[in-house]
């Protein structure tokens, strides 16, 4: 007998999201509805690569005869189920988790987040300047990225991406409890005395610029940045025969960033040190 | 003190020319540049060999094929495919037909049994081994069969570390194991194969014991692999250079085949052969005919049909015979009877093993022109330097990846200067020397490529973007075919099943520079995560896992000699010395130590290396030299 099951061709679903009915093959999730249904439900620890974490809470909506809000990233869609995105219960709670996540957190780097304040009316000014936030320099230690932990939501992505979800090198995890909780490599080291292999693979899922390129952080810093001016270009690493699709954010004729599309079958978004590092060699035009 | 900074390269912006090598270069505009090139190349006709290029596009290698066999009518074309996996395109081709890995990346989430034989694929094809993790974490079981225990095989059930060069006397007593322990697959090697009796007959010496003696893992290590394989529903059979850079490499790729021969774990969804290729397009250029003995799409020159096709599509005359592989033009180089090399995108004074002999035999070319984006240690040796483009970045094409997948490259950034595109490049020197060749754009190049290569017919650009690449073959424009190949032999209609897969009757044969008194180690050579052959593209950017180059040896070894991490040691074998600092590294095992070729211009590996060339292939046996390691007078320590 084989170990790996090849599983069966999947059913198709039938419920309703906000009175409309929806079709989705077994095993989707509600967001996944939501989003074939045209939905724009705001998500920040959901990664389409990455299974579901179940921590910023903002993607909740209400189902019909659940007692709580359910998060839409993670619960599967069953047939009959009543789906209501835009209620006031879950519009009130998408705002509070903003507020906070605002009020504690630098989100001027997080794609998408100033359009959902502005529509969820949060108000993350509410609590105050004394409002805890870390206030901690950047962690730049190394040549290819920099570690800013006041843009950290702890959404443990980075940590799925380096451990057993794709990577598999465990050099990131979460230390502390509580208020406490970081995202740390082992004893807080600098990342060149860490487990890291630099693959980048947590940059890639990082939803709010945490993580970052040097090369973007350098620019960002000099006010040079500007995705406006940017092209992406895909096309295939030249690094060994694997042939992992890169990315290539161009700025000005310059490479600034490398990154892999998430649905491609050979990288699933993934690349190593050299596919997503190792493009400096075209532009030393002397 | 040792500079450990590695060599960086700034891209060549302008053609290079001069007139005699003892001068140095000058800048040169295209057309005195293309003139020059021309002319030296008309010169040589009949004494000429071409370099192609195994990580640029397909279309720029059907170009350069096409240049060789129809401007300058030899066949004599090649690329550094022959230092890498040769072996495992004409193992592969003698066994099925068809030289290219028979699965695909996603069978091995959904394998039973993994088997990584000779292939450190965590570091040196990374993206590769997170489909094996999959398959690992799916439940499968891997097995590492590798000199070192390198961080691959940290991952495996069980790890058999074999001595060096000591790979077909394994596979055979897996094989003896498995047919012993009746669990052949006996209607798969009725129905699809040829030569099981004599197979067992050559087997039948190599018990578990004599294998133990001669491979040094334990004999019981031996068996369970065997009855793992063999009792698996699917399973995959993957390696890399440890099974083909050995003298006798295609021996070596029979023998794993025989394996799956034996078990019928091939030609069928999860169980297959996986050759794991090193460079972005060694498929593709092998594909594309940029071989010896291949006209595109892998289609054989000795055959008088085929070369009709090609004759008529390209209106001149095929040499009906093979041409000399890259090795051959290095022999003919020596010899005198090959006096012109068109190089594109290759090192081979540094990447070809005895590298002090492969620049002798470069410099002593009466015409060497090199086309490339750096002036590398070879593009020193020439007389005329044509800068080209980066095929990934800055051109439009295809590459062809180790699961056959034709991908598209696209253009992202404009080069430098006057660089210029390899294709159009040689359509320029093509029209000096009589062939107007018109191609609007590299889809054009395709398009014709496709015309005649029935595997690529039915990938047409809008394909290849709409479905993220195509596997090979591909022959419809309206289907695609199974991921992987060879499902034929499964086939009851015999008809259907077509050729039966021969077993491949090879005996061992130990590596050829011996270790003796003198030079008791032996030497491996392999990749680092972070950097890439010889370290011209890898140089260029910031990597904090780099710390340049070592000999690394096991921690009694380096007791043995009394050394210490950062010492500075003469490493010599019977060809050259190279000095090294000393890393200690508990994945080896005394006698047996390690180096890369990443940092030629720092220590040049490839000066200790043994040009001892695979009589089938031609590819050298970089992972087997013998070495001695001397402490050195006065003592210097690298930080």
């Amino acid at each position: 007998m084989t170990v790996t099951p090849l599983g069966i061709p999947r059913r198709l679903l039938e419920f309703t999201i906000d009175g409309e009915p929806a079709r989705v093959p077994e095993g989707s999730t509600v967001l996944d509805a939501c989003r074939a249904a045209g939905k724009d439900i705001p998500t920040l620890c959901e990664g389409d690569t990455l299974r579901p974490k179940n921590a910023c809470r903002v993607c909740v909506v209400e189902v019909e005869g659940s007692r709580t809000l359910v998060p839409a990233c993670s619960r599967r869609a069953e047939p009959g189920m009543e789906v209501r995105t835009d209620t006031e219960r879950a519009r009130h709670s998408r705002k509070i988790v903003l507020e906070l996540l605002a009020s504690s957190v630098d989100l001027s780097t997080t794609p998408k987040v100033a359009e959902w304040i502005k529509e969820y009316e949060a108000k993350p000014d509410r609590f105050g300047p004394g409002a805890a936030r870390l206030h901690e320099e950047p962690k730049v230690d190394n040549e290819l990225y920099v570690r800013d932990y006041d843009k950290c939501i702890l959404c443990y992505k980075c940590v799925d991406a380096c451990g057993d979800q794709w990577q598999n090198t465990f050099a990131i995890s979460v230390a502390g409890r509580g208020f406490d909780a970081r995202i740390a490599v082992e004893h807080e080291a600098p990342l060149t005395d860490s487990a890291c292999v630099y693959c980048g693979n947590c940059i890639e899922v990082c939803p709010t610029g945490a993580l970052s390129f040097r090369s973007e952080f350098d620019m960002r810093a000099a006010g040079t940045w500007d995705e406006s001016r940017q092209s992406e270009t895909t096309t295939v690493c030249a690094y060994c025969g694997v042939g992992c699709n890169l990315t290539l954010h161009v700025q000005d004729n310059e490479i600034v960033k490398v990154t892999s599309p998430h649905d491609n079958p050979v990288t699933h978004g993934n690349l190593c040190i050299k596919g997503r590092f190792g493009y400096q060699h075209v532009q030393n035009r002397g | 003190m040792r500079n450990r900074q590695p060599k960086t390269y700034t891209r060549l912006t302008r053609p290079l020319v001069r007139d005699s090598r003892d001068e140095p270069f000058r800048e040169a505009s295209w057309e005195e540049a293309l003139d020059r090139a021309a002319r030296g190349l008309d010169r040589h006709r009949g004494a000429f060999g071409m370099f192609s290029c195994a990580r640029a596009t397909n279309e720029m290698n059907y170009v350069a094929q096409k240049f060789a066999r129809v401007v300058m009518g030899t066949n004599n074309v090649d690329s550094c495919n022959r230092t890498c996996h040769a072996p495992s395109v004409a193992g592969l081709s003698a066994a099925f037909g068809s030289g290219g890995g028979t699965s695909s990346y996603e069978e091995i989430e959904h394998t039973d049994v993994i088997v990584m034989w000779g292939s450190n694929a965590r570091f040196a094809h990374p993206i590769f081994f997170q489909h094996a993790l999959k398959g690992i974490r799916n439940g499968a079981r891997m097995y590492a069969v590798d000199p070192r225990r390198t961080s691959t095989a940290e991952w495996a059930e069980s790890w058999l570390g074999l001595n060096v060069g000591t790979d077909i006397p394994m596979a055979h007593a897996i094989g003896r194991e498995i047919i012993h322990a009746g669990l052949v697959n006996e209607a798969f090697v009725e129905r699809a194969t040829s030569g099981f009796e004599e197979y067992r007959r050559l087997v039948e010496p190599w018990t578990l014991s004599l294998a133990e003696k001669v491979t040094g893992v334990p004999a019981r290590a031996i068996r369970e692999l065997a009855h793992a394989y063999a009792r698996a529903e699917r399973a995959q059979l993957c390696w890399t250079l440890g099974i083909t850079e050995h003298h006798n490499g295609t021996d070596n790729v029979r023998a794993l085949i025989n394996l799956s021969l034996l078990t019928g774990h091939v030609g069928r969804y999860g169980s297959g052969l996986q050759p794991l290729r090193g460079q972005n397009n060694v498929q593709g250029g092998g594909d594309m005919g940029a071989i010896p003995n291949r006209l595109p799409g892998f289609q054989d020159i000795l055959d008088a049909d085929v070369r009709l096709k090609f004759e008529s599509a390209w209106d001149t005359v095929i040499q009906p015979h093979y041409g000399l592989n890259l090795t051959e033009m290095f022999e003919a180089m020596e010899e005198g009877s090959l006096r012109a090399v068109y190089c594109i995108g290759e090192n081979p004074a540094q990447s070809e093993a005895d590298s002090e002999q492969a620049v002798r035999r470069l410099r002593a070319l009466d015409f060497l022109v090199v086309q490339d984006i750096f002036l590398t240690k070879t593009a020193e040796l020439a007389d005329v330097v044509l800068p080209a483009t980066a095929g990934w970045a800055e051109t439009d094409g295809t590459t062809t990846n180790s699961e056959r997948r034709v991908q598209r490259v696209r253009r992202a950034v404009t080069p430098p200067g006057e660089a210029r595109e390899d294709i159009d490049i040689i359509c320029e020197l093509a029209a000096r020397l009589g062939h107007d060749w018109k191609y609007a754009d590299a889809q054009a190049v395709w398009n014709e490529l496709r015309s005649v290569s029935p595997d690529h017919y039915g990938m047409t650009y809008e394909r290849l973007a709409e479905h993220q690449g195509i596997q090979w073959p591909c022959p419809s424009t309206q289907r695609l075919e199974p991921t992987y190949l060879h499902g034929r032999l499964w086939e009851k209609d015999p008809e259907r099943r077509g050729a039966a897969a021969p077993f491949g009757l090879v005996q061992h044969d130990p590596p050829v520079d011996l270790t003796d008194e003198e030079y008791p180690i032996r030497l491996t050579t392999g990749r680092r995560l972070d950097s890439y052959n010889t370290g011209v593209q890898s140089g260029g950017f910031a990597s904090p896992l780099r710390r340049g180059e070592y000999v690394e040896l096991c921690p009694e070894d380096a007791e043995r000699y009394g050394v210490v991490v950062g010492e500075e040691v003469r490493v010599s074998s019977r060809r050259g010395s190279v000095v090294a600092p000393v890393w200690v590294d508990t994945a080896l095992r005394p006698g047996l130590a390690f180096m890369t070729m990443h940092f030629p211009d720092e220590v040049d590996t490839n000066q200790l290396t043994i040009e001892a060339n695979c009589p089938i292939a031609g590819t050298a046996e970089f992972k087997a030299s013998a070495i001695r390691i001397e402490k050195l007078p006065a003592v210097t320590y690298v930080g």
